[in-house]
């Protein structure tokens, strides 16, 4: 009931907040739109529809972490926090609260991508849904790096990290602007340590209907989600007792 | 049983000791004043007693309950105005007042009439719908002091509450204070002598962290042989200083 009532007032900060809609919805539509118009000029295999919009789905999640971490950081500085930690509320409410709102908004962003996507010509078929909901797991990680940047640092720093560092190295290292194999090397080595490529692989093999090349991918975003937001849960509890 | 029972609690910041072995008792009902020069440890004081911080050394008990073993419980009695105007700046006027009865747990019944109540008390009707984030600084105030008393606490902590109001808002809140006066248990702070005078039953002055002493006006000035509160005042705070 808390959780809910505070989810309630974080749904309401974000989407009042022109910008941020702006950058979730928008901008990875206009992208989709560019990078389809740039295809239909100079034909390259990877940036054909079915295999662009994976990745820019994942990149349009990656604002999610921009959303939660901003929200968090501002609660922060401008002592509202202090003030709810005075009130009954306990860690698990606040990061429900923090988090809930989130997860409507990954499916809103999921399914406008690939609704435009089907207007610019992705098949209409039946693997979209499995890759809208697999899509759902890869927020996990966002949601979860949200609440660790929002509440460990400033408010400025929170959005640097998470609007530019972060949607950045999930472009780039996610194999969608450029094949990795071609770089190869460390840089290759590193992207596949880390989450996002195997996020936009999933959703390729996926979207593909290849389900048995989502494995292991699953596993390695799945992975990173709960550690993530294991962490994120065990630094809120420790940020309650020692502000 | 006391509202509050403060016993030798301190609060140490490495070498500086904001808070200094400070016991104190106040009875339920009555409304006291800690006073004292900018960085005595009044807000100090009060994160302690509303679980904001741990304290290093010593316990204070509400109603009973320790501040330690039971922070829980404690919360469930208090009410909190912050030092810092502390609100969710996307929220309206309302909204905010409604997040705040919501996370006390309130039905929906109950937190629309205490929210009319409280926009009735502090004549917050014009601007009720208006996006708190846009308000001038002295409404956010009143804003946030409003919110501190929504949830009908047993124990009322107002940090600084008439800062930056005007003349009018202040009357206001005196008379909101009036209002609740003997249901709560009311600590405040100011830095303006003469509405502790008029205001408290009983008022406290620290110093360095210290209690360095407590009783009704009037005790204060005989002890200090002065016929001013405010004389009374900076005599105890310069005592063993130049003067
Ligand atoms: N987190 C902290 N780390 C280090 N020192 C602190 C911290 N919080 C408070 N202090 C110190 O403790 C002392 C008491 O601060 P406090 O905020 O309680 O004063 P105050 O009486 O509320 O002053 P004011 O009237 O200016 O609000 C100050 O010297 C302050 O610098
Ligand atoms: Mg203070």
């Amino acid at each position: 009931m808390r959780a809910m009532v505070f989810a309630k007032r974080n749904t309401l900060e974000i989407i009042r907040d022109p910008l941020s809609l702006f950058f979730g919805l928008g901008f990875p539509v206009i992208l989709l739109v560019l990078l389809s118009i740039i295809n239909k000029n100079i034909p390259v295999d990877l940036f054909s529809v079915s295999n662009l919009t994976p990745g820019i789905a994942v990149f349009g999640l990656s604002f999610l972490s921009l959303f939660s971490a901003q929200l968090i950081a501002k609660d922060r500085t401008t002592a509202l926090l202090s003030r709810l930690f005075t009130t009954p509320m306990t860690a698990m409410d606040f990061i429900l609260g923090y988090t809930l709102p989130l997860l409507p908004m990954a499916l809103l962003q999921s399914v406008v991508c690939f609704l435009c996507a089907i207007i610019l010509g992705l098949k209409m078929t039946w693997s979209i849904v499995p890759t809208i909901l697999l899509l759902f797991v890869v927020s996990l990680i966002f949601i979860g790096l949200g609440l660790l940047i929002g509440s460990t640092l400033s408010e400025k720093a929170a959005t640097a990290i998470s609007g530019a560092l972060l949607t950045n190295l999930c472009g780039w290292l996610s194999g969608t602007w450029f094949d990795l194999e071609l770089v190869g090397g460390a840089f290759r080595d590193i992207a596949y340590a880390l989450p996002f490529v195997h996020a936009v692989e999933m959703g390729k093999a996926a979207l593909a209907g290849n389900y048995q090349d989502i494995w292991p991918h699953l596993g390695v975003v799945a992975g990173y989600g709960i550690v993530l937001l294991a962490i994120a849960v065990t630094l809120f509890h420790k940020k309650m007792k020692s502000i | 049983m006391n509202a509050i029972d403060i016993q030798s609690i301190s609060k140490y910041y490495g070498e500086k000791h904001a808070v200094d072995n400070v016991s104190l008792s106040v009875a339920q009902g009555e409304l006291v004043s800690l006073l004292g020069v900018n960085g005595a440890g009044k807000s100090t004081l009060i994160n302690l007693l509303t679980g904001l911080i741990t304290p290093t050394a010593g316990d204070a008990l509400i109603h009973g309950k320790s501040i330690v073993k039971d922070p829980h419980q404690v919360k469930s009695l208090l009410g909190v105005s912050p030092q810092e105007t502390a609100i969710a700046p996307n929220l309206t006027v309302r909204e905010n007042l409604e997040l705040m009865a919501g996370v006390h747990g309130f039905d929906r019944k109950k937190t629309k009439s205490k929210t009319d109540e409280l926009i009735a008390n502090f004549n917050l009707s014009t601007v009720e719908k208006q996006k708190s984030k846009t308000l001038s600084g002295g409404w956010k105030r009143r804003l946030s002091i409003a919110m501190a008393i929504i949830s009908e606490p047993k124990v009322l902590f107002l940090d600084e509450p008439t800062l930056g109001l005007d003349i009018l808002a202040r009357r206001e809140l005196w008379q909101v204070i009036e209002k609740i006066r003997g249901t709560a248990t009311i600590v405040l702070t100011t830095h303006y002598l003469e509405e502790a005078d008029a205001l408290s039953d009983r008022i406290f002055i620290l110093k360095n962290g210290r209690l360095e002493a407590a009783g009704t006006s009037d005790e204060l000035k005989q002890q200090t042989g002065t016929t001013k509160f405010e004389d009374a005042f900076i005599k105890l705070v310069m005592d063993g200083e130049k003067a």
